[in-house]
C-alpha cells in the first residue's frame, strides 16, 4: 500500500462557548505519536492551537485527547494504527468543560474524587512502625489490581452514564474509593461507602464497561465499581438485620 | 453509532435496554388479549385463533428471543454485580445472545 506523505488532520478549535473544526496537512514521520502531530501543528501551522502534555511518555496522563472518537493518551497513541484514511480527526476529551481547544478543566473530574471521599486517611502517624501488610491478602490484590490510576480522564470521556448524568461520580473517583475501601490503613471505610453509595454514586453505573475497553493501564474501573456495589448492598442488608434483631 | 460506542458489552448494554423496551410495548397488547376473556368465551377463542397465523407465529419468534435475552442479559448483570468479578464479560455477553437465539429458535421449530 502506498503510504502518503502527508496525513489530512482535523482539530477541533473553540472554547467554551462553542467551536469549530481547523483543518491541517501535516508531513507524516515514523514512528509518529499523535502528540507529534498536535505538536508539529502548534509549531509550524498555528502557534495560538492549546493543548496540553507533559511527559510524552505515558506517565502523566495529562495529554489525552478524543482520537477519531476514541479517548486516548495521545503520546502512546502511534499515528499509523488509529489513521482512516489517512484522516485524523483530534477533539478535547468528552464529558469535561473546554478551557481553549484540545485543553479541558479537570476541575470537576477531581472534585468528584474528593466526593469519592478519594483522599487517604490513615490511623497512624510516622512515629508508629509501619503497617504490616501481606501482598497475597484478598484486599491488598483488590486494591492493586486499581491502584495504578494516573488520572488521565480517559474512563471519564468513555463513560456514557457521565454524560447523560453530570452528577455520576464517573469511574476514576469510585475505582479510587474502591482502592481505598481495600486499604486496611483507611479509617474512614464507612463514610467513603455512604459517599459512593449516594446519588450519583456506584449504583448509577449501567457497566456498560467503556472505561475498563479504553483505559491505557489497562485498569478496570467497572470491576471496582461492582465490587462497592457488592459492599453497599452488603452493608444495606446488615442495617436491615441489625435494624430488625437489634 | 459513535466511535466510542463500538465495543461488545455497550451493544451488550443496548440490546438489555432495547428488549426491555420492546417487552414493555407488547405488555399492553398481552393484557388486552387476556382481557378478551371478560368479553365472553368466543371472543377470547377469536383473539386466539388470531395468534394461530403465521406472521403472528414469527412475531411471537422475536418476542421470545426478546424475553430470552433479556433474561439471559440480566442474569449476566445479577452475577456481575453479585458474584466474585470475572473478566469473561465479552464471553457471558455473547453466551447470553447465543442461548436466546437458541431457545427463539427452539419456539420457532416447534410453532411450525
Amino acid at each position: 500500500m502506498q503510504v502518503s506523505d502527508h496525513i489530512q488532520v482535523k482539530v477541533w478549535r473553540g472554547d467554551a462557548s462553542g467551536g469549530s473544526f481547523a483543518e491541517f496537512e501535516v508531513p507524516q514521520q515514523p514512528a509518529q505519536t499523535v502528540l507529534d502531530v498536535v505538536t508539529w501543528i502548534q509549531r509550524h501551522a498555528d502557534s495560538s492551537l492549546s493543548y496540553r502534555f507533559a511527559c510524552r511518555v505515558g506517565m502523566c496522563g495529562s495529554c489525552a485527547m478524543m482520537v477519531n472518537g476514541i479517548p486516548r493518551w495521545t503520546c502512546r497513541t502511534h499515528v499509523n494504527k488509529v489513521l482512516q484514511d489517512n484522516h485524523l480527526t483530534i477533539e478535547p476529551l468528552r464529558n469535561l468543560p473546554v478551557i481553549k481547544d484540545l485543553a479541558c478543566d479537570m476541575s470537576e473530574f477531581f472534585d468528584k474524587w474528593k466526593r469519592a471521599e478519594g483522599q487517604f486517611s490513615g490511623t497512624q502517624t510516622r512515629a508508629q512502625a509501619v503497617a504490616a501488610i501481606s501482598p497475597g491478602e484478598p484486599a491488598r490484590r483488590a486494591a492493586n489490581a486499581a491502584i495504578e490510576c494516573i488520572n488521565c480522564a480517559i474512563c471519564y470521556a468513555a463513560c456514557d452514564v457521565v454524560n447523560w448524568n453530570p452528577d455520576y461520580l464517573g469511574p476514576a473517583a469510585l475505582n479510587r474509593a474502591w482502592s481505598l475501601q481495600n486499604d486496611s490503613r483507611d479509617r474512614r471505610h464507612g463514610e467513603r461507602l455512604q459517599a459512593v453509595s449516594a446519588d450519583g454514586g456506584c449504583l448509577s453505573c449501567h457497566s456498560q464497561q467503556g472505561c475498563a475497553s479504553y483505559c491505557p493501564n489497562e485498569l478496570n474501573p467497572t470491576a471496582s465499581i461492582a465490587g462497592l456495589k457488592k459492599m453497599a448492598a452488603g452493608a444495606f442488608m446488615k442495617k436491615k438485620y441489625r435494624d430488625r434483631h437489634g | 453509532m459513535k466511535a466510542h460506542r463500538r465495543q461488545p458489552l455497550y451493544l451488550a448494554f443496548l440490546l438489555h435496554r432495547l428488549s426491555g423496551l420492546g417487552l414493555a410495548l407488547f405488555l399492553p397488547l398481552h393484557f388486552y388479549v387476556l382481557g378478551r376473556a371478560l368479553a365472553g368465551e368466543a371472543a377470547f377463542d377469536a383473539a386466539l385463533s388470531w395468534t394461530e397465523g403465521p406472521l403472528v407465529k414469527f412475531a411471537e419468534f422475536g418476542l421470545v428471543f426478546l424475553l430470552a435475552v433479556h433474561f439471559f442479559g440480566g442474569l449476566r448483570l445479577l452475577a456481575l454485580e453479585n458474584l466474585p468479578w470475572s473478566n469473561r464479560q465479552k464471553t457471558f455477553a455473547a453466551l447470553a445472545v447465543a442461548v436466546s437465539f437458541f431457545v427463539a429458535c427452539g419456539f420457532l421449530l416447534r410453532a411450525v
